[in-house]
């Protein structure tokens, strides 16, 4: 280990190699950067970097290897899961000012862009080629696509489209020993193992993301928006399973539970109708012909599945007010409520009925409400915890209930995250889901990538202290939690 | 069928303590792909097996040794189909061999390659331990991700036990049309086709022939047949079946086959031989005398990857990995296999 060095020596260090005002020491400088939009969990860095080149990034990265300082890279700030928490004793390092679009290559359909670069204004700047970047989550107008990669995140037209993992084609990665890893290319493989999709969500903890080329796909043909409303969740989640099951793969099937609505219809008034159990909310893209005839289909099985009204939006301001409510619904939850907290399992849809009743006899054994939004498509649930951080004790009900959720969703046979990432977040949950041989894997994968463990700490794998402390792993005999459960 | 999982993990524990280096194998369908390697016999056939399906969850999980063509028929009768449409290149291939070996088929274009379809592998790895990965949700950030990390990796990284996969819905129709073209244009066709939403499946050019597939409606391919022009063929299913499992004429070569992967809109390589396309331009096969250093450098100039598919004498059949990269195979190959026992040798001499 080296000497200890002392923040001010470091930061003059720093001031060597990037311009002086790009290196942030004050308190007031590094509040902004104390927390992500995981806003329960706070800590100041030591300092906050700002490069505004790969160079600088570069010799950022080998002072911190020399001092053995942690360096928790950060885009726009907007992880659920506290993946950009930094480090008390390492630095924060924005790439937001790596915010270049690089190429569009209209012929290959791929945009290459810095890490900095918005989601969204990468679809923009492709709009006038007729190409977009397909997966959207919903802080798309803010977040990076740099903080994307780390969480492979995904968004509402993800069960069509993909997520992340499946719209990238080659990145550029600075590894902690300060060389350039190139993985991928324009083209659709590589030789050697897929590092590329070993990068893709590892939550900042293998490498810092310096370039990214994405693949650009054309705008559908054409698309509708149709509402179902249900005056039976269950009615609601089996016409989720009916829409798929008869082969149609709609761009987006999202659902709203009776709380959400309400709250939504008093925050944008998107006229959902209010006596309803649950709403869909269901787009479908195509060709002219083929999507006529997808309509009809799934307007059939809506009213199979006994739906009490099914709209299918005239035009595009149609349509757009149909995905507003579902786009404001947590703006929507948050006039609700002093502080939500929103979690993100996933589950195989068969047990949509079984988990949400499971989470309202939760809501009330806690007694803290719980709204529910999700991509019904796609099993990936975001029920959202309503809670009061100013009444003592609340937050940490809020967080056991978030707990026995996700570990509700691992017992039907899902996962605790979807596509929020495990940041510092779920490490509790991570001990329930995987074993200790799997853990172990984990913690020699970021070994092999980082051995002094720099590239953000602490996050996204628990320790297996902290495993075996919380007792969720019968770590002596080597058994698995939940043994009779398959897990694949 | 039975699951033979206690037995390989116990073959391999004693592997490992002897030092003794496997082969691991199931269907022997893709023998020729990769390099030879001199290890016992470890064969994952008996243990098969379809463990779960549910249609309406679009996935299936099975036991590695399961052959290929039980699960592609147990799907196709609920009318779905694996995305990837891997080929067999014989009747025992396996799905543990194919996720193994990485390869995808025409319909890589429109449906993704055969990682993007894994959602969860559970794997024995050289110490003989049994881990999962991944899970059945197509949604699933949990931990790295280590099931897609299988995908292509050869055996070196673990014996994979089982793997879920994403299954998508069979299109309600499909049809190839023909249409006579130089390369030159076909490239450039397939490039601007690719760019609208029109719902090309796959794509074939034998050097002067375009064969493109549609599958969507009935009524969506009439009106995309219209723009594209050409002629329909006949048996189409068979014609394509011909290009993925490579019985197609132009792949009965004594040649060396090379498998160019390249960037789509990438102009006609500058290598003698013989040669077709598949994946909108994006992967090239040559049938070529060629020294592998000309087709490597034409390879890396497109910004692409060369692999001796088959026949050849070289001893380098992928493309070799820049250090950076190398290293950290090394690495991984460590992680997963410390004492260097599975499949060591098969992709590169030192993984």
């Amino acid at each position: 280990m080296p000497e200890p060095i002392s923040t001010p020596d470091l930061a003059n260090q720093f001031c060597k190699v990037v311009p002086k005002d790009a290196v942030l020491t004050r308190d007031e400088q590094l509040m902004p950067y104390e927390c992500d939009a995981l806003t329960a969990y706070r800590q100041l860095p030591r300092l906050a970097l700002l490069p505004s080149s790969i160079e600088e990034i570069k010799a950022i990265v080998k002072i911190c290897n020399e001092y053995q300082i942690p360096i928790v890279a950060r885009g726009a700030g907007t992880s659920l899961s506290g993946g950009a928490l930094p480090h008390k004793d390492g630095i924060l390092l924005n790439l937001a000012k790596l915010s270049q679009i690089l190429e569009i290559d209209t012929q290959n359909r791929t945009a290459t862009v810095q890490p900095g670069v918005r989601n969204l204004a990468i679809s923009e700047a492709a709009e006038p080629y007729g190409l977009y970047y397909a997966p959207d989550p919903s802080s798309q107008i803010a977040c990076t696509i740099g903080g994307n990669i780390a969480e492979n995140s995904g968004g509402v037209h993800c069960l069509k489209y993909g997520l992340t993992l499946h719209n990238i084609l080659a990145l550029k990665i600075l590894t902690i020993e300060g060389e350039v890893l190139e993985l991928g290319g324009k083209n659709l493989d590589s030789p050697g193992y897929d590092l590329l999709a070993l990068m893709i969500g590892s939550e900042g903890m293998l490498g810092i993301t310096l370039e990214v080329t994405v693949k650009l796909l054309p705008h559908p043909h054409d698309k509708k928006v149709m509402l179902a409303a249900f005056d039976d969740i269950q009615r609601a989640g089996d016409a989720v399973n009916g829409i798929i099951s008869n082969g149609v793969i709609p761009a987006g099937l999202e659902m709203l539970d009776q709380l959400t609505i309400q709250a939504t219809e008093m925050y944008c008034n998107p006229g959902y109708p209010s006596n309803a159990a649950a709403i869909l909310i269901c787009e479908l893209d195509g060709f002219d012909e083929e999507l006529e005839t997808q309509v009809e289909l799934v307007k059939e099985i809506l009213n199979e599945h006994q739906a009490i009204e099914v709209r299918v939006a005239k035009d595009k301001q149609e349509a757009e007010l149909l995905w507003l409510g579902r786009k404001a619904s947590f703006p929507a939850l948050g006039n609700l409520t002093p502080d939500y907290y929103c979690m993100d399992g996933t589950i195989p849809r068969k047990h949509l009925a079984h988990v949400l009743e499971s989470i309202s006899n939760l809501s009330k054994k806690h007694g803290l409400r719980v709204a529910n939004v999700f991509h019904a498509g796609d099993g990936n649930l975001h029920p959202v915890i309503l809670y009061d951080a100013n009444i003592s004790g609340e937050l940490e009900i809020a967080e056991k209930l978030g707990g026995e959720i996700l570990e509700l969703c691992v017992t039907v046979g899902g996962t605790i995250t979807g596509e929020h990432g495990v940041g510092v977040e779920k490490l509790n949950q991570m001990c329930v889901q995987f074993s200790e041989a799997e853990i172990s894997t984990f913690h020699a994968i970021k070994a092999a990538f980082d051995e002094h463990e720099l590239l953000n700490p602490g996050k996204a794998i628990p320790t297996l202290h902290r495993c075996a402390e919380l007792g969720a792993m019968h770590v002596h005999q080597g058994k698995l939690p939940h043994p009779d459960l398959p897990r694949f | 069928m039975p699951n033979l999982s206690n037995e390989i993990s116990n073959s391999i524990k004693d592997a490992y303590q002897k030092q003794q280096v496997l082969n691991i194998s199931a269907g022997k369908t893709k023998q020729f792909y990769g390099r030879n390697i001199n290890a016992k016999s470890l064969s994952l056939t008996e243990h098969a097996g379809i463990i779960e399906y549910e249609p309406t969850e679009l996935y299936i999980t099975a036991r590695s040794g399961t052959p290929l063509a039980e699960i592609e028929q147990m799907v196709a009768d609920h009318n779905q189909i694996l995305p990837c449409e891997p080929p067999r290149f014989g009747d025992n291939a396996t799905l543990g061999g194919t996720i193994a070996c990485g390869l995808a088929g025409p319909r890589r274009v429109s449906a993704g390659n055969v990682r993007d379809c894994v959602l969860g592998t559970e794997i024995i790895n050289g110490k003989g331990e049994t881990l999962r990965f991944g899970g059945k949700v197509m949604k699933n950030v949990a931990g790295y991700d280590v099931s897609r990390l299988m995908c292509g990796a050869l055996g070196t990284l673990g014996a994979i036990m089982s793997i879920s996969i994403r299954l998508l819905p069979k299109p309600e129709k499909e049809e190839t049309i023909a249409i006579t073209i130089d390369c030159t244009t076909a490239i450039d066709k397939l490039n601007q086709w690719a760019k609208t939403p029109m719902p090309i499946s796959a794509s074939f050019y034998d050097g002067s022939e375009l064969y493109i597939r549609l599958s969507s409606s009935e009524s969506a391919i009439k009106a995309c047949k219209k723009s594209i022009g050409g002629e329909l063929i006949n048996n189409h299913g068979s014609f394509w079946n011909g290009v993925k499992e490579q019985t197609h004429a132009f792949f009965k070569t004594d040649k060396p086959l090379w498998r160019i992967s390249v960037p789509s809109n990438t102009r006609l390589l500058n290598i003698n031989g013989d040669s077709v396309m598949e994946w909108n331009g994006a992967l090239r096969w040559y049938s070529t005398n060629e020294d592998q250093k000309t087709v490597r450098t034409e390879a890396i100039k497109a910004g692409g990857h060369a692999t001796l598919f088959k026949g050849g004498v070289t001893d380098q059949i992928f493309h070799p990995l820049p250090k950076v990269s190398f290293d950290l195979h090394k690495k991984l190959k460590q992680v997963f296999d410390p004492a260097n026992i599975l499949n060591p040798g098969k992709m590169f001499t030192e993984l």
